[in-house]
């Protein structure tokens, strides 16, 4: 385990917001009856935390939990235990349809820190960066640019974003194309 | 001449003087000039030549509807063609070259064209087609070429940055009029979010040129305020140089931002095209004056009445000393007034209507301007500027009753309100007969995805041409946005705008009335495309009928200036001519952008290195530092081979093939697809998606598959290893893992919806690395695990799971080569660490990286085929000897029905075989034809077949291909033609396509 590394081995940008490599995450994708009480209790088992609503995120202490569609959430916990969750999910939800599976190593978490981090995004993202448009709180799977992301913010100035791994280097260029210092439009009201 | 005023210039600062070139010459203007209005202050009225005829021109208006005056902008990396100096920014040091001219704009070779423009008629592009062949390489197309073409395309790399910004709003607003600052004031009001744009650097529009009145103050004051009102509520957002470029469905639209044209020292990024989703939009884009069509109409110094105007008003410059004002209408009176206010001469106002009884008309008489009625232009004299125009009756056929010398004309038709972003999504129009021209019909506005309008036209560009009933109607548009948006306006009153009332226009499609042939041939409709009044009447002649066609034959409307002039004039004259109404004649269709937009917003930031996104494998880095020969594998790029210093691409390759087959390589197989499918129902849906049967497979235990589309075509293949009871891990080739994913999703969300199989995509999440040559079980030894790697705890088509040098991982026993092959899955975070250890313990044994071709040589020895190489959507397992891959026992799977088809059981269709050149050493070119017999009716060899795969083969020592060949398995051992080019023909004999170790002894071991 020790010689795990991201795709992008720890790179960092400052500009208009700063842009890093988040590191190694934990996730797990668990796909589902979502309107099941013994799935709703795995997700408290595995990250202390409820039921998302549609396009929810909830975060805690253990860990994080995503809506991504009808079907599917995304765990997320810490890298060296997400093999263990899915053991875990395995064998309380045995016998019942679902598929649990560690996805922690197909995909490159980053983080954008600073007060125009609606404003980079939004030069890629075809959704509605506004607050009243992804409020704290919400999730949204879309693209940046021409790749396939999610991302959502936990703090006005703080958004997460989750990309796979073999495009993590060209998201990250993006980013920091895009969050040059001085070139941001100033439309996006802060929070 | 033109030259710049001591007075008026509200837009300029004197003192901030600003020097620039126009064709090298070294010129002055002000901070605030746009380079129109400071050419015009030095006197440069001829600023390029006309696109047919080479005829000199000038400018004509004062914004983006500017036909004539055209100009290459920057140099280097910054030039760019074709850019209106009506819309340039007057910036210190900007380089302006004229265009479309040779060698000189003072003396162009090319305005020949115009002593032959019997030659140019109406639809000559289409005419010369009819003329011999010859004609056309020879005569036309070299003429042609020499005289066309607008500015010149650039040569060096445009060194600007660009970029999209996506916005969300309730409401977009488009103008800043004072229209469309009313409509944002209200809306703003309502709570709704609001975007107003405005294409020019100022607010306020024409009504502050006017000098209208509102609500007691003149209308720059009521400017300044309401922009103070909308600056304080945080919900309205204002950008200035921001065009609205086009309209689309689903409320989109595009804004395109020039941020740094107007100050190139600014840094950031040049454009930005903002793709917008509103609600509702407005568009309050006023309207745009039309010329008259007299004889030389052209020529530099005829100018639009409303454009005279403002060079005097906003930027301080005179057009001329002695201008005549031609109209139909009372507007241009405004202009006459402004001239000898501002202290010029106004020789004449020729107005074609019999009387001219206005408030304007009497305000002119009172400053001693002479007005004649019921007059017109004979026709403008001069060449390269005007020097006079004669004096003709309106009703007459142009018998001149008096010269009048002048140097400047200023023409006014009426107003056209700007419909096009109304349009652009399908916003019909209504002819409104008592101001000439199309408007927006509120009842048929274009539709949204709710089924009600979402284009709210305001203001001028809603045919409300006098300043009261503009201002009202953008008050309305605002509060009736706000509300469909979803907000609730509070009702107040709207503001009160005062102008002199107008006498209605008369509408004047010619001038004279009767205007003979050698003047309609000199009369200009489209000025960027050179069509005139006579092109037009020879089109309706003709049989053209229909506006679209003739558009398309006269070329009416189709430069870059889109007809923002023409249109009106030129279906005018087209209905005329055809003796119908101008609204069963209509408009041509209104298109995006609404003026043109920079390649480079287009664009992005998709170039260079984000050109394309590249997706990278864990390997990448090392590959690349480690004389990684790259290739394009589908979005990936993979290593064609490891080149060692001073080693060509060919050596390398076979250097890797012949140490792989003897001593161990190392393979980076991660691009492969990679799909999880669990589930109680998942292997009779595997069972469905493969040829062969799966749901069969013992868990522990990998097997090939096939999988065809519904037309049972060959799809994609791979390896499927069962892992447990209800879950498989189905490979699929490196470019079909996001297509085979997204095929598995459609069958079970739209088919079969409620079987019980859940997928997800694990392609990134595993590095594979493949350690494969007789080696390779010793190389997985040595490197410490506690996996049982024997034959027969681990035989061929098994897979297990353990650790490998500390590394959790899967171990699938396939092979690809023909020689004994495991693919080790590992975490992709791991994957390097992996590919270290097996190349640090593989030292010992030889091992050495290879590459795709190293791969596809070997597997082409073994005669596996390749999706995309042996297959191309038209070929069936069947025909690649693939039917033992096609299970006999299932009722169904996809492709099934199809392969019963008559033609897909024909004997004789194209079947998979392995050539031998005859000559060992000569290598087949990839897809050579093979012929047979004698040639066909139509003079064509009789093609049979292709080579699909083919190599020279270091193991065999042999040159070995795979082709696909007509009833090619009953032609074992005949030998076929190949002929590649200048009378060369390769023989090569016809075998079987595996050509090494049939039995599998080197894999089984």
């Amino acid at each position: 385990m020790s010689e795990a590394v991201t795709a992008l081995r720890g790179a960092n940008f400052d500009g208009a917001v700063t842009v890093s490599d988040a590191g190694l995450r934990g996730m797990i994708t668990l796909r589902g009856d979502l309107g099941d009480e013994k799935l709703a209790a795995v997700v408290k088992a595995a990250v202390r935390l409820g039921m998302p609503k549609p396009r929810g995120v909830k975060e805690g202490a253990k860990g994080a939990v995503a809506w991504m569609s009808p079907d599917e959430l995304l765990l997320m916990v810490d890298y060296d235990k997400a093999d263990a969750v899915v053991s875990g999910i395995d064998k309380a939800l045995k016998g019942d349809h679902f598929l649990a599976v560690n996805v922690s190593d197909a995909r490159v978490v980053l983080r954008l820190e600073g007060q125009g981090v609606r404003e980079v995004i939004a030069k890629g993202a075809p959704a509605d960066l506004s607050p009243e448009g992804l409020p704290i709180g919400e999730i949204r799977r879309t693209r940046l640019g021409q790749v396939a992301v999610a991302f959502w913010l936990s703090d006005a100035e703080i958004l997460h974003l989750i990309c796979f791994r073999s495009v993590g280097a060209h998201v990250f260029n993006w980013l920091s194309n895009a969050a040059q210092a001085g070139s941001l439009p100033g439309f996006l009201r802060p929070d | 001449m033109s030259t710049r005023l001591g007075t008026n210039g509200r837009l300029i600062d004197r003192n901030k003087p600003l020097e620039f070139t126009f064709n090298g010459k070294r010129l002055k203007g002000f901070q605030g000039d746009t380079l129109a209005a400071a050419l015009l202050a030095n006197d440069q009225m001829l600023v390029g030549r006309s696109f047919k005829y080479h005829r000199p021109r000038g400018i004509m208006a004062a914004g983006p509807e500017e036909p004539n005056a055209l100009v290459g902008l920057g140099q280097g990396g910054k030039f760019e063609p074709n850019q209106r100096v009506t819309t340039t920014e007057l910036f210190n040091g900007l380089t302006a070259s004229s265009q479309n001219h040779w060698p000189s704009l003072e003396f162009d070779i090319g305005a020949i064209n115009r002593m032959m423009s019997r030659v140019f008629p109406a639809g000559f592009y289409y005419k010369t087609f009819m003329f011999p062949r010859f004609a056309w390489k020879h005569v036309f197309e070299p003429i042609i070429r020499g005289a066309a073409g607008l500015g010149k395309a650039p040569t060096a790399q445009d060194v600007d940055r660009y970029e999209y910004f996506y916005a969300h709003v309730d409401v977009l607003i488009v103008g800043g009029g004072i229209a469309g600052l009313e409509a944002a004031k209200q809306a703003g009001a309502s709570g709704a979010r609001v975007l107003l744009i405005e294409q020019t650097a100022h607010w306020g529009g024409r009504a502050v040129v006017d000098g209208v009145e509102i609500n007691g103050k003149n209308a720059e004051d009521w400017v300044m305020e309401t922009l103070a009102d909308i600056d304080a509520m945080p919900n309205i957002t204002r950008r200035n140089r921001m065009m609205g470029a086009g309209v689309y469905d689903h409320g989109y639209a595009l804004g395109y931002e020039q941020l740094t044209d107007h100050a190139p020292e600014l840094s950031g990024p040049r454009h930005r095209l903002w793709r917008i989703r509103a609600r509702r939009i407005v568009t309050a884009t006023g309207a745009i004056e039309r010329p008259l069509s007299f004889a030389g109409n052209d020529i530099p110094g005829v100018m639009l009445a409303g454009a005279v105007r403002d060079y005097a008003v906003n930027f301080g410059t005179s057009v001329g000393d002695r201008t005549v004002v031609v109209t139909n209408n009372d507007d241009a009176y405004r202009t006459a007034i402004a001239l000898v206010n501002a202290g010029l001469n106004v020789p004449a106002i020729i107005d074609a209507r019999p009387e001219a009884s206005g408030d304007l008309a009497a305000q002119a008489r009172a400053l001693g301007i002479r007005v004649e009625t019921g007059k017109a232009i004979g026709k403008v004299k001069g060449n390269k500027r005007v020097e006079g125009v004669t004096l003709c009756a309106q009703a007459g056929e142009g018998t001149t009753l008096e010269e009048i010398k002048c140097d400047a004309v200023a023409m006014s038709g009426g107003w056209s309100p700007v419909v096009h972003l109304w349009s652009h999504c399908g916003g019909k129009l209504n002819w409104d007969a008592d101001q000439a021209a199309f408007r927006p019909d509120p009842d048929r506005p274009p539709l949204g995805a709710d089924g009600s309008g979402f284009v709210i036209a305001a203001g001028t560009a809603n045919g409300y041409l006098d300043a009261a009933s503009a201002l009202q109607d953008g008050h309305e548009a605002g509060l009736r946005a706000a509300t469909e948006a979803g907000h609730k306006p509070q009702k107040s009153a709207p503001p009160h705008a005062k102008s002199e009332a107008e006498a209605p226009l008369l509408p004047v499609w010619s001038m004279p009335q009767g205007a003979h042939y050698q003047l309609r041939a000199k009369t200009w409709l489209d000025f960027q495309n050179d069509v005139k009044v006579s092109d037009v009447r020879l089109a309706a002649q003709e049989g053209y009928a229909s506006v679209e066609h003739t558009k398309r034959y006269t070329t009416l409307g189709m430069a870059s200036d889109q007809g923002k002039l023409s249109n009106i004039n030129g279906l005018a004259v087209l209905a005329d001519s055809l003796n119908a109404e101008i609204p069963q004649v209509g408009t041509t269709t209104f298109r995006p952008p609404y003026h043109p937009i920079s390649f480079g917003s287009i664009a992005g930031d998709a170039r260079g290195a984000l050109f394309k996104p590249i997706r990278k494998s864990p390997i990448h880095d090392w590959t690349d530092a480690n004389g990684g020969y790259w290739e394009p594998v589908a979005d990936w790029r993979r290593p064609y081979c490891y080149q060692r210093p001073g080693e060509s691409v060919k050596d390398a390759v076979t250097r890797e093939i012949n140490n792989t087959r003897s001593n161990v390589g190392l393979l980076d197989a991660s691009t492969l697809g990679k799909i999880l499918v669990k589930g109680p129902d998942a292997g009779k849906f595997l069972d469905m998606l493969y040829t062969n049967m799966m749901s069969n497979l013992k868990i522990g235990k990998c097997r090939y598959g096939l999988m065809c589309n519904e037309n049972g075509f060959l799809s994609d293949d791979g390896v499927v290893a069962r892992l447990s009871e209800d879950s498989f891990l189905c490979h699929t080739t490196s470019g079909g893992s996001d297509r085979i994913h997204a095929w598995m999703e459609e069958w079970l969300q739209t088919e079969w919806w409620d079987w019980k199989v859940y997928t997800a995509n694990l392609t990134e999440q595993f590095a594979q690395i493949g350690i494969v040559g007789p080696k390779a079980r010793q190389v997985l030894e040595a490197m410490g695990s506690d996996i049982d790697l024997s034959p027969e705890a681990l035989p061929f088509m098994g897979f297990t799971e353990g650790t490998i040098a500390s590394i959790k991982a899967r171990a699938y026993r396939i092979s690809f080569s023909g020689e004994l092959s495991y693919e080790v899955a590992v975490p992709a975070s791991e994957g390097q660490a992996f590919w270290d250890a097996a190349l640090a313990t593989g030292q010992a044994f030889d091992i050495q990286p290879y590459g795709t071709e190293a791969l596809h040589v070997m597997r082409a020895e073994k005669g596996f085929i390749m999706i995309g190489d042996e297959t191309d959507g038209t070929v069936i397992p069947q025909d690649l000897n693939l039917g033992w891959a096609i299970s006999k026992k299932k009722d169904d799977f996809l492709g099934k029905r199809a392969q019963m088809r008559s033609f897909m059981q024909d004997p004789d269709r194209k079947q998979l075989v392995g050539l031998l050149t005859e000559d060992a050493q000569v290598v087949l070119p990839d897809a050579a034809h093979a012929i047979e017999g004698p040639k066909r009716a139509n003079g064509m060899e009789n093609i049979i077949g292709h080579v699909t795969s083919t190599y020279y083969s270091p193991t065999l020592g042999h040159s070995i291909a795979m082709a696909l060949i007509k009833g090619g398995s009953r032609r074992m051992g005949e030998v076929l033609s190949f002929p590649v080019g200048e009378g060369r023909v390769i023989k090569a004999r016809v075998v079987d396509p595996v050509f090494l170790d049939k039995d599998g002894g080197r894999q089984n071991v």
